[in-house]
Parts: structure tokens; sequence; C-alpha cells
């Protein structure tokens, strides 16, 4: 089954052109990896998912919903985590998650969005902390949890483990693992070719604007008859 | 030496923006032409003829110097009566063609004089402003009657006139004051008394909203840059909520903001009004303190000005990038507060040229800068149509707002979005 299915997909800003006409599936329950130098579209692309710009040409279909008909469908399903993301700094962690929770529950199922989101943060008594004090793997910890206690059925991040230390990096990763098992679809980009081989089912490579290669990371290194992803993508984008 | 050179240099690219240049080239093109608007408005009221109605009842020879003074001074006169019925002839003549003020002198006029004393007169005054300068447009008036008392008392000297008292002399003529305001009659008050008792009195409406307004504005368009900066407001968009609701939710807790920020200070600007209003307790200048019903429309005006500035920094504040960039979009924001506050505080809306009147009308700020005088003065439609236009202006904005919200220049800016076609297209509808 397709969680999402793109066709065609074209976007410009003005006279420079984004993204040139890309199509590519991701199916259900697959953490699905783009990934590409900086300015090849991988940002306008998940920007253009969370149906936060237009699209110029094409369509993009998430569980049958479609981004450019029905955004505000696509916005119940799926979960947006942007590269570097804050949080309200006057709030607490719990307040924060209380936030985000009232707008996809009421009552106690609101309750338990945020008791589910709070354990996830593994911040303990840090919760209830102002937001502003956090560091930046406490941060990243609070906004991923954030993505996942609403139970999306899509979930969109980009540079997840970006400025991360070792340990907290491998955390979040090991997060994203457990969110794929549990049903969630992902999708995400980075830079960190590490990261993409061994969190990704498959991986899509975008240079300026078009998809110039799509497999799964044994297949490319195969393809490209190299021993790591970061040497197909040094192929791939020198030429 | 080439170290601090760098430095220099460094500070100055940085410090020499268009952001921080534009609002010091403004303020001093601002104040160039209020010294241009100003300095007009005191040659205006020195250089005019006196226009007035006069009422002569006296059948002597020293109420005949008024007619020689006028002729003098190339005074108009719009109303020449002799009757005490006359008076209200002469009033309404007055009102009716802008005329200065109205001379009653009385049947006694010349024989006091002739018997040694000191002459009444009395003068209605009509204001037409409640500026700074409008007190102002007395002048060519008090002019007239300084030049009677002059020439009264060159005619006592050379006529060897026997007197008592010399200060009878010197200063023959004395006169008391009545000014209409609107439909407000201040007896015992003159133009001056009334003129500085409104600036104290409407000079803090204005200063209230330019503050309210600058310090809402910078707070609120600097949040929206923060906003973009640490990307919540990105979350905030891909929540399962409408943009109008976003959009709504954003104004209507800002606008608390802003009416909590009002509140304090009107707080404080009340221990001011009773102040000032205590020292005018036995004056009938206490007439002129606004009603329940003004204060209500006042505070109604406040409140929509407050939307219309939440509205215009949203709309600014969905082209910020940043923080950074925020900050210098505030500055429009502070001077369609400034513009309004200046002139309001100089001079009146109603004696204005055209072109300026319709520029004022246009910037919404000023509406409730000038709706407690407009109201003394008794110019309600002014205050009505205000209203009407605040509210247009708030959901104009809205509309504005919501259109942005939905489309890509929010999170791209200005400059990638349209640079490949028309201004509409950063508009299209999702």
């Amino acid at each position: 089954m397709d969680a999402l299915v793109v066709r065609d997909f074209h976007k410009s800003y003005g006279k420079y052109v984004g993204v040139d006409g890309i199509s590519f599936n991701v199916k259900h329950g697959e953490i699905f990896g783009l990934i590409g130098p900086n300015g090849a579209g991988k940002t306008t692309t998940l920007r253009v998912l969370s149906t936060l710009l237009t699209v110029t040409s094409g369509d993009l279909v998430i569980y049958g919903k479609s981004v450019v008909k029905e955004p505000n469908e696509v916005r119940r399903i799926i979960s947006y985590l942007p590269e570097d993301a804050g949080a309200y700094k006057n709030l607490t962690g719990r307040q924060y998650l209380d936030f985000i929770a009232s707008f996809f529950a009421n009552g106690e199922d609101r309750r338990n969005m945020v008791s589910r989101g709070i354990e996830m943060t593994g911040l303990d008594e840090r919760i209830d902390s102002k937001v502003d004090t956090y560091s930046k793997g406490m941060m990243r910890r609070l906004l991923i949890s954030r993505a996942i206690m609403t139970k999306p059925k899509f979930a969109i991040m980009d540079e997840v483990t970006s400025g991360l230390d070792v340990v907290n990096a491998s955390e979040i990763r090991q997060i994203i693992k457990d969110m794929a098992k549990s049903g969630v679809t992902i999708l995400l980009s980075s830079h960190n070719m590490f990261e993409v081989e061994h969190l990704c089912d498959r991986v899509a490579l975008i240079n300026q604007g078009k998809i110039v290669a799509e497999g799964a990371p044994s297949d490319l290194k195969r393809r490209y008859n190299t021993t790591n992803l970061e040497d197909v993508f040094t192929k791939v984008v020198k030429g | 030496m080439s170290h601090i050179l760098s430095l220099i240099k460094k500070e100055l690219r940085e410090l020499l923006t268009p952001a921080t240049i534009l609002p010091i080239v403004i303020v001093a093109l601002l104040f160039a032409s209020l010294g241009g608007l100003t300095g007009g408005a005191v040659e205006d009221a020195v250089t005019a003829k006196p226009n007035i109605a006069i009422v002569n009842m006296d059948d002597g020879n020293f109420s005949q110097i008024y007619y020689d003074v006028i002729d003098e001074l190339n005074a108009t006169v719009v109303y020449n009566g002799s009757e005490q019925a006359d008076i209200d002839h002469a009033l309404a003549a007055m009102k009716s063609q802008g005329a200065m003020a109205t001379l009653v002198i009385g049947p006694d006029y010349s024989s006091t004089i002739e018997s040694g004393g000191r002459a009444n007169i009395t003068i209605y005054w009509n204001m037409v402003g409640t500026g700074m300068f409008s007190s102002m447009s007395t002048m060519p008036v008090e002019m007239l009657v300084g030049t009677v008392a002059a020439n009264t008392t060159e005619v006592l000297i050379s006529s060897g006139m026997p007197e008592e008292n010399p200060q009878n002399i010197t200063s023959p003529v004395q006169y008391e004051s009545t000014t209409f305001l609107g439909e407000k009659e201040l007896v015992g008050v003159g133009p001056a008394e009334v003129s500085a008792f409104l600036q104290g009195q409407s000079f803090m409406m204005p200063l209230l909203i330019m503050i309210v307004i600058v310090m809402l504005g910078g707070i609120i368009i600097s949040s929206m840059g923060q906003e973009k900066e640490n990307k919540t407001l990105e979350t905030l968009l891909t929540l399962p909520v409408s943009r109008t609701t976003i959009v709504s939710g954003k104004l209507i807790g800002s606008a608390l903001v802003g009416l909590l920020f009002a509140g304090v200070y009107m707080l404080g600007m009340n221990y001011y009004m009773e102040g000032l209003m205590s020292m005018a307790q036995d004056m009938e200048l206490a007439e002129l303190k606004l009603g329940i019903a003004e204060t209500a429309i006042v505070g109604l005006m406040v409140a929509l000005a407050i939307l219309c500035a939440l509205g215009l920094c949203m709309i600014l504040g969905a082209f910020a990038k940043n923080y950074k960039a925020a900050q210098s979009l505030t500055i429009p924001i502070s001077f369609l507060a400034v513009i309004p506050f200046f002139v309001v505080m100089f001079t009146d809306f109603v004696n204005l040229p055209l072109m300026a009147q319709a520029i004022l009308f246009i910037i919404p700020f000023t509406h409730p800068m000038m709706a407690m005088n407009n109201m003394l003065m008794g110019n309600y439609e002014l205050v009505y149509y205000g209203i009407v236009y605040l509210v247009a202006f708030t959901l104009a904005t809205v509309a504005i707002t919501v259109r942005l919200y939905k489309s890509d220049i929010l999170l791209t800016g200005l400059g990638t979005t349209i640079s490949g076609g028309p201004l509409g297209r950063f508009l299209r509808k999702r």
C-alpha cells in the first residue's frame, strides 16, 4: 500500500526552479530518505508535503489525500518536524505538549496524549522547566515527542539529528525506528549518509530539483559499486 | 592603525543600513514639514485681518474709535448691530461666516470713560479648532481691541480730561470673554485658557495611542520574526486548524495584550485628568470633560485602532524572515502613529488642506487621536466616519493576512516569490 505518491511535482520560485518534475512512492510503514546536496530541493519537497508551500504543478497524495486539493485533510494525518525547529520559549515542556495536543484531542484523550508525549521525551522533572532552559538534545526530544504523540500516519522530518551529539543522535534514531515499527510512515531528509544508510528502507537522491537515483541503500551501493552511501552520493552528484 | 580602521569600517557597514538611515531621514523630513506647517499657522494668525461681528449700543464718541480702528486695520465686519436684541443675530453671523469674535459695546460705554471710569465690553470668541495654534486665531481681534484702548488713551490725554485714577487713562477699556467651542458656550473664559486646558486634556490621548501602537507594533512584529526564526510558525501551520483561525487567534490574543497596555496607561491618565479637573472645578472649563457616551466612543476607537495596528503588523510581520528583519519592519508602524500625533497636537484636522486631510484620514490611528476634540467641537460626523473606516480597515487587514498565511510568501519572503510574476501570484489561493 502506498502511503505517499508523488507525481511529476514541480515547484518554482519566480524564475528559479526548486523542484523539476519529481515522482516517487513511499510504502506504508517505510522509512524513506531524501538525500542530496544543499539547494537540491529536499526541504522544498518536505515543505510542500507539509502543506506549507503551494505546488506549481503535479500532485502529492498522502494516504489518498491530495496536498493540492485537500490540505486540511492532509494536516490531520501528518506530522512535520522542521530542521532546527524550536518551541515557544515561555512555555514549559508540558505546556508546549498540551498546546499541541489541544489541536488533536479533548478531555481524557488530550490528557493521555500529553502523558504519552511526556513519557517519550524522557525529560522527567525537567518537563516542567521552561523550554528556554533546554539543551539542543532536550529540545529535539521534546519536538520529536510532539510529532509522535499525536499518532500521525505520516511523519515528515527534516535533518532530524542535525547538530546533536553522538549519544543524543543515536537515541533519536532509535525513536524513529520504533515509530516505523509502530506503523508510522516516515519521510526524512538528511546530510548524514551514515544515518540514512542505517535508518532508511529506501532513499531517493535528489540533485538540482531532479531525482537522479532511487532504491534501497544496499541496491544503490551495488549499482554504483561502492561500500557506503556517501560514495554513492559523491559519484551521483559529481557525475 | 589598519586594524582599528578595519573595525571602524565593519561597524559602519553593520550600523549604516537602509533600515537605520531611512528612519532618520524620514524623521528629519517630518520635522521639516511640521516646521513649515506650524510656521505657516503662526504667520497666518499674525498677519490675518480681524474678522468680526459688532453690536454697538453706545451713542457716545468713544465707541466710534472701534470703527476708526476697524477701517485702519482693514478689518471685515460680518454683522453690525446696535440693539440688545442684535446680539443673537451677531453671534449667528459670527458662527455661520466663521468670524473670529463678536464685540458687544454696552450703552454706557462712552459715559463711563468720560466720567473717569473704566469701560467694559464683552467679547464672544469663536474657537474653530483645539490644536496648539487654535487660540492664535484670536490675535488679530486682540490687536484690534488693544489699538482701540491705545487710541482712547490718546484722546483722553490730548483732551486734558480731569482724571483721578491714572490707570483708567492708560487702560480705559477692559473686556470680558465668552468663548464658543462648537456647541459649548464657556462664559468668562478666553480662547487662550480654553486652548491651554484642551492641550492638557487632549494631548494625553494621542500620546497614549501613539505609545501603545509603537510598543505593540514592535512586540507583535518581533514575535512573528521570532516565530519564523524558531520555526514554531511552520509547526503551527501544519496543525489541523484553518489559517483564518490561526490569524484570528493571533489577532485576538495580541489585541487583549494591547488593550491591557492601553488600560494601564488610561488608569494613569485618569489620575492626571482628575488633577487637571480639580484645577478647573469651579470653572466653566469643567464642561469640556467628556461624558460617559463620548468616553465609550473614544474607548471603542482606541480598541479598533489597536486592531488596525495588529492587522498591519501581521501583514508586515509576514514579510519578516527573522527577528532582526522584523525590527526594521516596525518603522512604518511607528511613523503611522507619530505623524497624526504631531499634526493633532499642533493643529486641527478641519483646518488642514484637503490633501493633508486625505492623508491623515487614511492613517487609521488619526481617528482615535482626534476623536476627543472632534466631539468637543461637535464634529460627530467625522467621528462616525472614523469608526466605519477603522472597522473596514481592520477587516481588510485580516483578509489580507489570511491570504498571506495561505501563500508561500510567509515562509519564502517577498523576493523569491514575486520575481517571476505579478504580486498577485504570492496571494494565489491554495
